[in-house]
Protein backbone atom coordinates (compact mmCIF):
# COMPACT_ATOMS: atom_id res chain seq x y z
CA UNK A 1 0.00 0.00 0.00
CA UNK A 2 1.25 3.47 -0.81
CA UNK A 3 2.12 5.70 2.11
CA UNK A 4 -0.89 7.71 3.20
CA UNK A 5 -0.65 11.47 3.31
CA UNK A 6 -0.15 12.82 6.84
CA UNK A 7 -1.10 16.10 8.38
CA UNK A 8 1.78 18.56 8.50
CA UNK A 9 3.98 17.63 11.43
CA UNK A 10 5.43 19.86 14.12
CA UNK A 11 8.83 20.16 12.46
CA UNK A 12 7.60 22.05 9.40
CA UNK A 13 6.29 24.97 11.43
CA UNK A 14 8.32 27.85 12.68
CA UNK A 15 8.03 28.03 16.46
CA UNK A 16 6.41 31.42 16.64
CA UNK A 17 5.51 31.76 20.27
CA UNK A 18 2.07 33.27 19.88
CA UNK A 19 0.30 30.58 17.90
CA UNK A 20 2.06 27.25 17.59
CA UNK A 21 3.70 27.21 21.00
CA UNK A 22 0.50 28.18 22.79
CA UNK A 23 -1.37 25.49 20.88
CA UNK A 24 1.11 22.69 21.69
CA UNK A 25 1.22 23.77 25.34
CA UNK A 26 -2.58 23.46 25.33
CA UNK A 27 -2.18 19.82 24.29
CA UNK A 28 0.50 19.13 26.88
CA UNK A 29 -1.54 20.69 29.70
CA UNK A 30 -4.57 18.72 28.49
CA UNK A 31 -2.59 15.48 28.83
CA UNK A 32 -1.43 16.51 32.32
CA UNK A 33 -5.07 17.12 33.30
CA UNK A 34 -6.00 13.67 31.95
CA UNK A 35 -3.55 12.23 34.47
CA UNK A 36 -5.17 14.49 37.07
CA UNK A 37 -8.44 12.62 36.46
CA UNK A 38 -6.75 9.57 38.02
CA UNK A 39 -6.16 11.60 41.21
CA UNK A 40 -9.74 12.91 41.19
CA UNK A 41 -11.29 9.45 40.82
CA UNK A 42 -8.90 7.97 43.41
CA UNK A 43 -10.04 10.67 45.84
CA UNK A 44 -13.74 10.09 45.03
CA UNK A 45 -13.34 6.33 45.56
CA UNK A 46 -11.59 7.04 48.87
CA UNK A 47 -14.49 9.23 50.02
CA UNK A 48 -16.90 6.44 49.08
CA UNK A 49 -14.73 3.88 50.86
CA UNK A 50 -15.57 5.15 54.34
CA UNK A 51 -13.70 6.90 57.14
CA UNK A 52 -10.72 4.57 57.41
CA UNK A 53 -10.11 4.28 53.66
CA UNK A 54 -10.37 8.05 53.38
CA UNK A 55 -7.85 8.63 56.17
CA UNK A 56 -5.33 6.35 54.44
CA UNK A 57 -5.85 8.07 51.09
CA UNK A 58 -5.75 11.50 52.74
CA UNK A 59 -2.32 10.70 54.14
CA UNK A 60 -1.02 9.80 50.68
CA UNK A 61 -2.77 12.75 49.03
CA UNK A 62 -1.32 15.23 51.57
CA UNK A 63 2.29 14.11 51.07
CA UNK A 64 4.93 16.44 49.67
CA UNK A 65 5.02 14.83 46.25
CA UNK A 66 1.26 15.36 45.87
CA UNK A 67 1.66 19.04 46.83
CA UNK A 68 3.97 19.25 43.83
CA UNK A 69 1.42 17.40 41.69
CA UNK A 70 -1.33 19.84 42.77
CA UNK A 71 0.88 22.78 41.85
CA UNK A 72 1.43 21.23 38.39
CA UNK A 73 -2.26 20.44 37.95
CA UNK A 74 -3.19 23.96 39.04
CA UNK A 75 -0.93 25.56 36.41
CA UNK A 76 -2.13 23.08 33.76
CA UNK A 77 -5.78 23.70 34.65
CA UNK A 78 -5.49 27.49 34.56
CA UNK A 79 -3.63 27.48 31.24
CA UNK A 80 -5.88 24.89 29.59
CA UNK A 81 -9.01 26.76 30.73
CA UNK A 82 -7.89 30.15 29.42
CA UNK A 83 -6.24 28.86 26.24
CA UNK A 84 -9.26 26.63 25.61
CA UNK A 85 -11.54 29.66 25.71
CA UNK A 86 -9.19 31.32 23.19
CA UNK A 87 -9.60 28.28 20.93
CA UNK A 88 -13.39 28.54 21.26
CA UNK A 89 -13.21 32.19 20.21
CA UNK A 90 -11.06 31.17 17.22
CA UNK A 91 -13.72 28.58 16.30
CA UNK A 92 -16.22 31.39 15.78
CA UNK A 93 -13.84 32.81 13.16
CA UNK A 94 -12.77 35.76 15.31
CA UNK A 95 -9.31 36.82 16.40
CA UNK A 96 -7.43 34.94 13.70
CA UNK A 97 -5.46 37.91 12.38
CA UNK A 98 -1.78 37.82 13.20
CA UNK A 99 -1.87 40.92 15.42
CA UNK A 100 -5.00 39.76 17.24
CA UNK A 101 -3.53 36.32 17.82
CA UNK A 102 -0.36 37.86 19.20
CA UNK A 103 -2.36 40.02 21.58
CA UNK A 104 -4.64 37.18 22.72
CA UNK A 105 -1.56 35.02 23.44
CA UNK A 106 -0.37 37.76 25.78
CA UNK A 107 -3.80 37.93 27.41
CA UNK A 108 -3.82 34.13 27.87
CA UNK A 109 -0.45 34.20 29.64
CA UNK A 110 -1.44 37.18 31.83
CA UNK A 111 -4.82 35.72 32.86
CA UNK A 112 -3.22 32.31 33.48
CA UNK A 113 -0.61 33.81 35.79
CA UNK A 114 -3.27 35.82 37.64
CA UNK A 115 -5.45 32.70 38.09
CA UNK A 116 -2.48 30.61 39.26
CA UNK A 117 -1.54 33.27 41.82
CA UNK A 118 -5.10 33.65 43.16
CA UNK A 119 -5.96 29.92 43.26
CA UNK A 120 -2.46 28.98 44.43
CA UNK A 121 -2.69 31.45 47.29
CA UNK A 122 -6.14 30.12 48.19
CA UNK A 123 -5.02 26.48 48.01
CA UNK A 124 -1.59 26.61 49.65
CA UNK A 125 -1.69 29.68 51.91
CA UNK A 126 -5.23 30.68 52.88
CA UNK A 127 -6.58 27.14 53.13
CA UNK A 128 -3.19 25.96 54.37
CA UNK A 129 -3.64 22.40 53.15
CA UNK A 130 -3.49 20.30 50.03
CA UNK A 131 -6.70 18.46 49.15
CA UNK B 1 2.22 -7.87 -8.68
CA UNK B 2 -1.38 -9.05 -8.75
CA UNK B 3 -2.90 -8.57 -5.32
CA UNK B 4 -5.53 -10.88 -3.93
CA UNK B 5 -7.39 -7.87 -2.59
CA UNK B 6 -10.22 -6.48 -4.68
CA UNK B 7 -9.88 -2.98 -6.16
CA UNK B 8 -12.58 -1.81 -3.74
CA UNK B 9 -10.76 -3.33 -0.76
CA UNK B 10 -7.60 -1.47 -1.73
CA UNK B 11 -9.22 1.94 -1.63
CA UNK B 12 -11.98 1.66 0.94
CA UNK B 13 -11.25 3.20 4.29
CA UNK B 14 -8.56 5.46 2.90
CA UNK B 15 -10.71 8.55 2.62
CA UNK B 16 -12.73 10.56 5.04
CA UNK B 17 -14.72 8.44 7.46
CA UNK B 18 -17.25 11.29 7.70
CA UNK B 19 -16.79 11.28 11.47
CA UNK B 20 -14.37 14.16 11.88
CA UNK B 21 -16.95 16.87 12.38
CA UNK B 22 -18.74 14.82 15.01
CA UNK B 23 -15.50 14.42 16.97
CA UNK B 24 -14.67 18.11 16.55
CA UNK B 25 -18.16 19.18 17.65
CA UNK B 26 -18.19 16.96 20.75
CA UNK B 27 -14.76 18.29 21.72
CA UNK B 28 -16.15 21.84 21.61
CA UNK B 29 -19.41 20.93 23.34
CA UNK B 30 -17.64 19.23 26.24
CA UNK B 31 -15.12 22.08 26.52
CA UNK B 32 -17.93 24.66 26.83
CA UNK B 33 -19.60 22.56 29.55
CA UNK B 34 -16.32 22.15 31.41
CA UNK B 35 -15.77 25.91 31.81
CA UNK B 36 -18.53 26.38 34.45
CA UNK B 37 -18.21 22.84 35.83
CA UNK B 38 -14.48 23.02 36.61
CA UNK B 39 -14.75 26.56 38.01
CA UNK B 40 -17.64 25.43 40.26
CA UNK B 41 -15.65 22.37 41.41
CA UNK B 42 -12.48 24.32 42.19
CA UNK B 43 -14.28 27.10 44.06
CA UNK B 44 -16.53 24.79 46.09
CA UNK B 45 -13.70 22.44 47.00
CA UNK B 46 -11.51 25.33 48.14
CA UNK B 47 -14.45 26.84 50.05
CA UNK B 48 -14.93 23.77 52.23
CA UNK B 49 -13.93 24.54 55.84
CA UNK B 50 -11.89 21.34 55.97
CA UNK B 51 -11.31 18.21 53.94
CA UNK B 52 -11.98 15.65 56.65
CA UNK B 53 -14.30 12.77 55.80
CA UNK B 54 -17.39 14.14 57.59
CA UNK B 55 -17.21 17.51 55.83
CA UNK B 56 -16.57 16.03 52.38
CA UNK B 57 -19.36 13.45 52.72
CA UNK B 58 -21.83 16.11 53.91
CA UNK B 59 -20.90 18.24 50.91
CA UNK B 60 -21.04 15.40 48.40
CA UNK B 61 -24.34 14.06 49.72
CA UNK B 62 -26.17 17.26 48.77
CA UNK B 63 -28.26 16.63 45.65
CA UNK B 64 -26.88 19.53 43.64
CA UNK B 65 -23.30 18.70 44.52
CA UNK B 66 -23.75 15.06 43.54
CA UNK B 67 -25.48 16.01 40.29
CA UNK B 68 -22.81 18.53 39.26
CA UNK B 69 -20.01 16.16 40.30
CA UNK B 70 -21.44 13.37 38.14
CA UNK B 71 -21.69 15.78 35.20
CA UNK B 72 -18.11 16.92 35.84
CA UNK B 73 -16.75 13.35 35.91
CA UNK B 74 -18.66 12.28 32.79
CA UNK B 75 -17.91 15.36 30.71
CA UNK B 76 -14.27 15.57 31.84
CA UNK B 77 -13.53 11.91 31.07
CA UNK B 78 -15.23 12.22 27.68
CA UNK B 79 -13.35 15.42 26.86
CA UNK B 80 -10.11 13.79 27.98
CA UNK B 81 -10.79 10.70 25.87
CA UNK B 82 -11.45 12.82 22.78
CA UNK B 83 -8.32 14.88 23.44
CA UNK B 84 -5.79 12.11 24.08
CA UNK B 85 -7.18 10.22 21.10
CA UNK B 86 -6.17 13.03 18.75
CA UNK B 87 -2.75 13.28 20.39
CA UNK B 88 -2.17 9.53 19.96
CA UNK B 89 -3.41 9.60 16.35
CA UNK B 90 -1.05 12.47 15.58
CA UNK B 91 2.12 11.21 17.23
CA UNK B 92 1.99 7.39 17.33
CA UNK B 93 2.70 6.35 13.75
CA UNK B 94 2.97 2.57 14.13
CA UNK B 95 -0.52 1.24 13.35
CA UNK B 96 -0.51 -1.67 15.79
CA UNK B 97 0.96 0.42 18.58
CA UNK B 98 -1.54 3.19 17.89
CA UNK B 99 -4.55 0.87 17.99
CA UNK B 100 -3.30 -0.78 21.18
CA UNK B 101 -2.73 2.61 22.85
CA UNK B 102 -6.19 3.81 21.83
CA UNK B 103 -7.85 0.63 23.14
CA UNK B 104 -6.05 0.93 26.50
CA UNK B 105 -6.82 4.66 26.82
CA UNK B 106 -10.50 4.09 26.00
CA UNK B 107 -10.73 1.34 28.65
CA UNK B 108 -8.99 3.54 31.23
CA UNK B 109 -11.35 6.44 30.53
CA UNK B 110 -14.44 4.22 30.70
CA UNK B 111 -13.19 2.81 33.99
CA UNK B 112 -12.55 6.30 35.41
CA UNK B 113 -16.01 7.51 34.36
CA UNK B 114 -17.83 4.53 35.89
CA UNK B 115 -15.71 4.51 39.06
CA UNK B 116 -16.22 8.24 39.57
CA UNK B 117 -19.99 8.10 39.10
CA UNK B 118 -20.25 5.00 41.28
CA UNK B 119 -18.31 6.68 44.10
CA UNK B 120 -20.41 9.85 43.97
CA UNK B 121 -23.70 7.90 43.95
CA UNK B 122 -22.54 5.74 46.86
CA UNK B 123 -21.79 8.82 48.94
CA UNK B 124 -24.97 10.61 47.81
CA UNK B 125 -27.14 7.66 48.83
CA UNK B 126 -25.51 7.50 52.26
CA UNK B 127 -23.25 4.51 51.72
CA UNK B 128 -20.00 6.08 52.89
CA UNK B 129 -20.61 7.27 56.44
Amino acid sequence: MRARPLSPHLSIYRMTRYSLLSSIVNRITGCILSVGLLVLVYWLMAVAGGTRAYEQAHEILSSGIFKLIYAGLLVAFCYHLVAGIRHLVWDTGRGLERAQSKRSAGIVVAVTIALVVVLGYWLFVAAGRGP
Amino acid sequence: MKSLRSPLGLVSGLGSAKGGVHHWWLQRLTSIALVPLTIWFTVSLLSLPSLDHVTVVAWMAQSWTALLLILLVLVATYHSQLGVRVVVEDYVHNTGMRTLTLVILTFVHAFLAVAGVFAILKVAFGGAS
